[in-house]
């Protein structure tokens, strides 16, 4: 009794901690019918990722399982599910919530690190090399503009994105 | 004339130097200046969303705050960034929570939305500003010997409550872009399914599997060539044949070319103009059947 009693409270804490996030609003309103891992391209490929399983353990409270099983790191964000749901569960907005609580944990994929640091140094993602800067003049494109760093630094630090680094090693 | 200001993002001008060219040769010669403004940052496209979707909202509607001050609507050429912009620019402007909320992280930077400007895809500005019978009278090489796979990449069309482009199932807005220069759209199967590129980096073998698909569907259909709009979509295709000739052992030679490309040629661009070098899979029996 006391076991189900402990499960039934992580459930609790762990959807609200869900739908309190932005893009986790609607994780609620599923109820499983399944369209989305139909319409989902990376399910047809690999059986690693399923949407409406990730849905369906995040909402027994399987907070653990959900953040670590990589699963979540699948999505390839193609809005396919999301479009067809007939709930209205925004599926791959629900992803990202599941992703931003993962992250801020410490659980960040290297490529994702890769990209942050990069906007941290840069405020560009992919950064441009003096190959393609001397390729661009040859080729009569104007110079590109300069990055607002500063403004980006502000904002960044702003929300505590300039905080979230991952731990050495823990990448998943 | 018609004036926006570009949005270049990231990848395109650091890796794509031929898709920046023939779009810039393209929308100039069909009356439309761009203008670059000092600024502008990343978009803060998926990768960055997935990190944290609020910041992401602000460091987009911080880019659209330089084009509200420079009184311009924002014009991008990226899929991605369109995505990014757009959505942040619908969600900000129809919220006025969130747009507190974003607005209370951008003063840190002395910046506010105000949700007065417009964010399009150049391919709406093509169907709204320039129109369907100016492209069709500029055009001077006619594609009419092409059967193109239309592929506009997942983010010019969903989450289409916020895009609000077109018909997320049945698009007709690209296809008809394309009959325009002469050219034929053609159906091949799961034209509207993801390329699988934002799994690039961390899922490589299912990123590969999922472009592969479109590749061997749009071979199957008897495409000339897939027609892309978004960089990371190009990438994935152009990119991905060299990888899928040594993981699967399998040559296609699929040109993918961005349709800008196939705009400024039958606009009388001419191909040496274009940095078509930067192509993997190369295109020169698609510029002998273009002519």
């Amino acid at each position: 009794m006391a076991e189900e009693r402990q499960e039934k409270v992580t459930t609790v804490e762990f959807y609200k901690e869900i739908t309190s996030k932005l893009g986790g609003e609607t994780i609620t309103f599923c109820y499983q019918c399944g369209t989305c891992a139909s319409s989902c391209p990376v399910a047809k490929i690999t059986d690693r990722f399923n949407p409406r399983q990730v849905i369906r353990l995040a909402l027994l409270g399987q907070r653990e399982e959900v953040l670590t099983n990589g699963a979540i790191w699948l999505c390839s964000s193609c809005y396919n599910c999301q479009e067809r749901c007939p709930q209205k569960v925004e599926i791959a907005d629900v992803i990202y919530a599941l992703r931003n609580i993962a992250i801020s944990e410490g659980n960040i994929p290297n490529i994702y690190a890769e990209f942050a640091n990069a906007l941290l140094s840069e405020g560009r993602i992919v950064p441009i090399s003096k190959f393609l800067e001397k390729k661009r003049a040859d080729y009569g494109l104007p110079p590109l503009k300069p990055a607002g760093i500063e403004s980006l630094k502000k904002i960044l630090s702003a929300t505590g994105f300039d905080k979230i680094m991952p731990k050495k090693g823990e990448s998943p | 004339m018609t004036v926006y200001a570009l949005f270049l993002g990231c990848t395109i001008p650091a890796r794509q130097p031929h898709y920046e060219l023939s779009a810039r040769k393209a929308l100039t010669k069909l009356g439309i200046e761009l203008v670059d403004l000092e600024g502008m940052t990343c978009c803060a496209p998926p990768p960055l969303q997935s990190i944290d979707l609020e910041t992401s909202l602000a460091i987009a509607a911080n880019n659209i705050c330089i084009a509200e001050e420079a009184d311009l609507n924002i014009v991008t050429l990226c899929t991605g960034c369109f995505e990014s912009l757009a959505m942040a620019n619908t969600l900000l402007k129809e919220k006025p929570e969130l747009k507190a909320r974003v607005n209370k992280i951008l003063s840190s930077a002395g910046k506010e939305f105000k949700g007065n400007k417009e964010v399009r895809h150049y391919l709406q500005v093509l169907m709204e500003d320039v129109g369907l019978n100016r492209i069709k009278q500029s055009v001077i090489k006619p594609l009419n010997k092409l059967k193109v796979a239309a592929f506009s990449g997942c983010h010019l069309l969903r989450p289409s409550e916020l895009l609000r482009f077109d018909d997320p199932e049945r698009p007709r807005i690209f296809d008809t872009l394309i009959e325009a220069l002469e050219a034929k759209s053609i159906w091949y199967k799961n034209k509207l399914k993801c390329c699988g590129g934002l799994l690039r980096g961390y899922a490589d073998d299912v990123a590969l599997a999922i472009a592969r698909d479109k590749i061997v569907n749009a071979s199957s259909a008897g495409a000339d060539c897939i027609a892309t709009l978004c960089p990371f979509c190009f990438l994935t295709l152009d990119l991905g044949q060299m990888l899928i000739k040594t993981t699967y052992k399998e040559e296609y030679n699929m040109p993918i070319i961005h349709y800008a490309e196939l705009l400024s040629l039958s606009l009388g661009v001419e191909p040496k103009e274009l940095a078509l070098d930067f192509h993997k899979v190369k295109i020169d029996k698609l510029l002998e059947k273009i002519g």
